[in-house]
């Protein structure tokens, strides 16, 4: 298990290494095309960088908010306050708050900057659906996510694809307003500079590889925080229990939506799974492994 | 020249040497917090014991021995804090009466349906559980330490400054075998 979770760490290093790579290459594109590169990299990162970053400090609340969750009152969800805190007492962690969303569909999220201001949430729905072992398992899953400290990790990744964006978009702009000219020092040069063809591609397609590379990492980390969640309960069998369970389960969590989609334990979007199967299109884009993979993943250990 | 690189590389070792000291000293109190941790669930689980056996004496008075036991094993338990041995001992002995108290109650009907008693029950059942995932935690503390102790170039530094190996919570050999009830 241990080496599992070492070799998912050096994997997410590896993705956010050639998330930065591409933001690189990106703005050196620009260079080519607006002769600016350098201030507009820094400019859409640090732009990114501080809307990214505001929105992780508060993470906790607008999460909560938006998903309309309640604080779990101690008495009525004793079995669940109870199961967090021994969980809380095996991993180290400090207790989370616990919230609770009254909805039908099984789910679960977790949220915080760091595990002394975090929060977990689950659905009534999943309360009512699993027994102890997976609730458990389920729990050991949001715990770890707040302990692998998996929302800053989110938040470097969701920074890199704001600063594409950003670059990309008013270097585009930029080139429109300056009538298809190429590099603004250059004014007698014939816009036929054959990087100029490559730094366009590289601006059209580079949003698209970022959210990728941003979905990769959010698998990454999904798998991680299995792993990391068997390790805690020592107890396998309740978490791949739990996933089974929701593979079985089609209810559409209501309290969803895209924005928040990468943080829930499985997809709230329905529609996304036709049969298992899913589009080779499809499968680049999501935030989190199929469930058919994450059972077999776990059953190996 | 010379000396300005001779320095520079003295400078790196050394700060190098305090990092790794203090980095054993972080993971050296883990292993003594952890292994508090586990004390204190133990002592919450001894706090219980009291109400349970008044709320079991209201339905079986006469069932003195095991009661007597209960409360002995208690007694010792809140005493033997002469050694870390002795006072797993006792814990075991405290195991082994509140098993037999409960296997108990399977007769007496309206005990079991006893608001109050169900409630104890439960929280009983939840402190070993802490109780169970306090070792879990001490365990992974040791495993740490340990490994950071014997780890190239850490040991060099565990040697010189006396860090000892710390050892694994041992379950004994009674707890290995299926406990038998017996009514």
């Amino acid at each position: 298990m241990n080496d599992l979770i070492a070799s998912n760490k050096r994997r997410t290093f590896f993705l956010l290494t050639g998330f930065i790579v591409i933001t690189v290459l990106v703005g050196m594109a620009v260079g080519v095309l607006i002769g600016n590169g350098a201030t507009g990299t820094i400019i859409a990162l640090v732009f990114s960088a501080v809307f990214a970053f505001g929105s992780y400090w508060k993470s906790d609340s607008v999460a909560l908010t938006v998903s309309r969750a309640v604080p779990a009152d101690p008495v009525e969800f004793r079995r669940l306050h109870n199961l967090v805190e021994g969980l809380c007492i095996a991993s180290g962690l400090p207790k989370p708050r616990v919230f609770v969303i009254r909805d039908d569909a099984p789910n679960a999220f977790a949220t915080g900057r760091n595990p002394k201001h975090a929060a977990i949430a689950v659905t009534t729905g999943l309360l009512e659906k699993m027994n102890r072992v997976e609730l458990e398992g389920v729990v050991a899953h949001e715990l770890s996510h707040i302990k692998n400290y998996d929302i800053l990790v989110s938040t470097l990744a969701v920074t890199l694809v704001g600063t594409i964006a950003l670059i990309t978009d008013i270097t585009i702009r930029m080139m429109w307003w300056n009538g298809g000219r190429v590099s603004r020092g250059n004014d007698r040069r014939d816009s036929t500079n054959p990087l100029a063809f490559v730094g366009i591609a590289l601006l059209i397609l580079a949003p698209i590889l970022a959210k990728i590379m941003q979905a990769a990492v959010s698998r990454r980390r999904e798998t991680l925080a299995d792993v990391s969640a068997c390790k805690m309960t020592r107890y396998p069998p309740g978490l791949i229990s739990a996933l089974e369970k929701l593979q079985a389960d089609s209810t559409v969590t209501h309290s969803a939506s895209m924005a928040t989609a990468h943080m829930w334990i499985e997809q709230p979007m329905s529609g996304v799974n036709d049969a298992g199967r899913l589009g080779m299109w499809h499968k680049l884009f999501n935030t989190h492994p199929p469930l058919a993979e994450r059972i077999a993943l776990l059953r190996e250990i | 020249m010379n000396i300005l690189v001779v320095v520079v590389v003295v400078a790196a070792v050394l700060l190098a040497l305090v990092l790794l000291f203090n980095s054993l000293v972080g993971r050296r109190n883990e292993v003594d917090n952890a292994w508090s941790q586990i004390d204190v669930q133990l002592k919450r689980r001894l706090d219980l014991i009291p109400n349970l056996v008044e709320t079991v004496k209201g339905y079986a008075a006469h069932e003195k021995a095991t009661l007597d036991a209960v409360i002995q094993a208690r007694n010792s338990a809140i005493g033997a804090t002469s050694s870390p041995n002795a006072q797993a001992a006792a814990d075991s002995a405290v195991t082994g009466a509140l098993r037999q108290l409960f296997a108990l109650s399977e007769a007496y009907p309206d005990l079991k349906a006893n608001q109050g008693f169900v409630s104890l029950q439960e929280e009983l059942s939840n402190t070993e559980s802490r109780i169970a995932y306090a070792r879990q935690f001490y365990g992974d503390a040791v495993l740490s330490y340990n490994t950071a102790i014997q780890k190239f170039p850490a040991s060099l530094v565990a040697s010189s400054f006396k860090f000892t190996q710390r050892e694994y919570f041992e379950a004994e050999a009674a707890a290995r075998t299926t406990p038998e009830v017996k009514f």
